[in-house]
């Protein structure tokens, strides 16, 4: 007996019973649905994340200087200046996974303006600052390096501070606001940021030239760079190599001994990303897995009609055997019948969340993410579970007594 | 007829155990049965008929004896073995016909051709004809539930004949058939004697038996007579045609 005939006759045994054979079947279905569509769901919201980090750039470090210890006390990172603006140079200049780097230099200052006033965070910095995090100017223009070599008296202002000093709908451009009596002129307002993950309100901030920041708020020149360094790698790929370069370069500058703590710190943003999908993974596999448990469910099922299916056709199987049917042409004829139900409810199942993951994809505007490795595994799950639950009863069926099985009422 | 007899039984015993009471079915029987015989088997029932048609047809093992069956020794064959043997070598009639439900008369006389591992055409070839030796040419695609008891036992001996076997084993073929019919059954069979094959039924009817070229009658798990006689020819009396009636 060929397999293509044991196919025919267990598919015939499946169709002749379709009512129960797609009740069987329905635990399969929903196993291999949920499983597609909690997948889907998974990945999309994955992307969704990484999308996220993605726009507020990847590929961005942020240089902290070091600490101070004083009497066992350690003061934390940026307490004290280590950092000079050679070391900037030199990160911009020596290592070349660097793309951009700038300084940023903060300060709570009062801003005034013509009516109203609006105490906020201002930053020194260099116009690259505004490329590395990704954060163009919406009205008028961003200061130039010029204005940084000059020390021009000028500022960009987040959209908070611009609505705080001018109200709603105001074009501020040209007009001048003062810091501590210092008349500064508006150039740019940069675009929406929106908040950041802790609540912080990134537009909530004013920008000015460097070397203004240092002349006329920090007073002063100082061959120290008393703030923070925001760096750029080339790429979201070379971000781990710029890192271990801007090391390498930053203790051979300190002439810091093998072994020694370095006085700075580096930060990366792919580390908190990284740490965000590891979340969405965890979730994804929880969703996955308690779908996975409906499979398992629905081979219970399986092996019950099976059963069912060997007790109601004892007679058909001692007829078989007695013209000539092997114990094993038995064993298989059940086995297959098993295995079509189960990879039968595994395609549906795969059509259905593959629908489902499609209208989640629409319905939330996701990118639409069905890998098909998912697909082929849950196929090929499915079978295995109709496999291992069609063993018991197809064997149970081989066993049979032709003589007792002919009896059977 | 040739020298080696197609059945020969020596001193089979079948013994069954249940729980410790141990039944004797079978005690000490002998029979060899030549090529071309039609051989009626009667007794009461727990004489122990059907377990020496059980041992016969290959469905049992005897306890101990030896069976040899067209040349070879069944009686120690592993299962998958005697399926070949019961494949190959023998053919099944029972009582209650015994035909797959909601499966076509075509169907059911190809069974063993499908365990016999033939193509398809070579199948429908084979069991077309079967069935038009049985006169069921006419109803091929017929379910059993569409046939009358006479058309659902021919349907089964058509399924019996259909591998060529050179004994066909029949169990009460006409209990459940009414006294024409039955007639018109044992006329079948009578009919593929006379082609060769050898036929051994069980019977507790003795004008079936009539119809036999020789009755072994089994009493207490022993052969308690075994006579040849003159085989009855079964003449189906006119009026009506049962092969046409409607039921």
């Amino acid at each position: 007996m060929n397999p293509l005939q044991t196919l025919r006759v267990a598919l015939r045994a499946i169709w002749r019973n379709k009512m129960r054979s797609f009740l069987t079947t329905l635990g399969i279905i929903i196993g291999v649905s949920a499983v597609i569509a909690m997948m889907a769901i998974g990945a999309g919201a994955k992307a969704q994340v990484e999308a996220a980090f993605a726009a507020m750039g990847t590929n961005m470090i942020i240089l902290l200087p070091g600490s101070t210890t004083a009497g066992g006390v350690s003061g934390g990172f940026g307490s004290m200046p280590t950092m000079t603006w050679d070391d900037l140079a030199a990160i911009r200049e020596e290592v070349p996974t660097v793309k951009a780097a700038a300084p940023s230099l903060r300060s709570n200052q009062s801003i005034i303006g013509e009516e109203l006033n609006w105490s906020t965070s201002v930053t020194g910095t260099t116009p690259e600052y505004f490329e590395i995090r990704n954060w163009p100017v919406d009205e008028g223009v961003l200061f130039t390096q010029a204005d940084v070599d000059a020390g021009a008296k000028v500022v960009v202002l987040g959209q908070t501070v611009v609505l705080k000093l001018f109200g709603p709908n105001a074009s501020p451009i040209g007009h001048t606001v003062r810091m501590g009596n210092i008349p500064f002129q508006i150039v740019g307002v940069a675009s929406r940021k929106g908040q950041s993950a802790q609540g912080q309100d990134y537009d909530d901030a004013a920008f000015i030239p460097a070397t203004t920041f240092q002349q006329k708020i920090s007073k002063g020149l100082s061959k120290y760079l008393s703030g923070t360094i925001f760096i750029e790698s080339t790429s979201a790929e070379t971000t781990t190599r710029a890192m271990k370069d801007i090391t390498d370069l930053l203790r051979q500058r300190h002439n810091i001994p093998p072994g020694g703590d370095d006085d700075f710190s580096l930060r990366n943003l792919s580390e908190i990303a990284g740490a965000q999908q590891q979340g969405t993974d965890t979730m994804t596999t929880l969703l996955a897995s308690v779908a996975a448990v409906s499979l398992l469910v629905g081979g219970i099922g399986i092996m019950n009609i099976m059963l069912v299916s060997v007790t109601e056709r004892t007679r058909e199987i001692g007829v078989r055997m007695a013209i000539g049917a092997k114990p094993h042409n038995i064993l298989l004829q059940f086995l297959i019948e098993a295995l079509s139900l189960s990879l039968a409810g595994g395609l549906l199942g795969v059509a259905i969340g593959v629908g489902i993951a499609q209208w989640l994809a629409a319905r939330f505007k996701w990118p639409m993410l069905i890998q098909p490795d998912v697909i082929m595994v849950s196929v090929a799950f499915s079978a295995f579970v109709g496999i291992v639950f069609g063993l018991y009863p197809a064997r149970k069926a081989s066993q049979l007594d032709p003589i007792d099985a002919l009896r059977y009422e | 007829m040739d020298d080696q007899p197609l059945i020969r039984i020596e001193n089979v015993t079948k013994v069954y155990v249940t729980g410790d009471v141990e039944v004797r079915a079978l005690a000490g029987v002998s029979v060899t049965i030549q090529s071309g015989e039609f051989v009626a088997v009667m007794g009461s029932s727990g004489s122990g008929k059907s377990t020496l048609m059980n041992i016969l047809g290959c469905l049992d093992r005897p306890t101990a004896g030896t069976y040899h069956l067209a040349g070879r020794e069944v009686s120690r064959m592993s299962r998958g073995e005697l399926a070949e043997t019961r494949n190959h070598i023998l053919g099944f009639v029972f009582q209650n016909f015994n035909l797959l439900s909601r499966t076509s008369a075509l169907e059911n006389v190809e069974l063993p051709l499908v365990y016999q591992g033939c193509g398809s055409r070579e199948r429908r070839k084979r069991a077309t004809e079967a069935l038009g030796r049985v006169g069921l040419g006419n109803r091929l695609d017929h379910t059993p539930n569409q046939l009358s008891g006479g058309q659902q036992q021919r349907v089964a001996i058509a399924r019996a004949l259909v591998g060529s076997p050179q004994v066909i084993l029949a169990d009460e073929p006409t209990g459940n058939l009414d006294s024409r019919t039955s007639i018109e059954v044992m006329a079948l069979f009578q009919e593929l004697g006379r082609t060769g094959i050898t036929i051994a039924l069980v019977t507790h009817e003795p004008d079936i038996a009539e119809f036999a070229t020789r009755v072994i009658i089994v009493k207490d798990g022993l052969i308690k007579s075994d006579d040849r006689q003159e085989q009855k020819p079964a003449i189906v009396p006119p009026l009506p045609p049962i092969a046409e009636a409607p039921k």
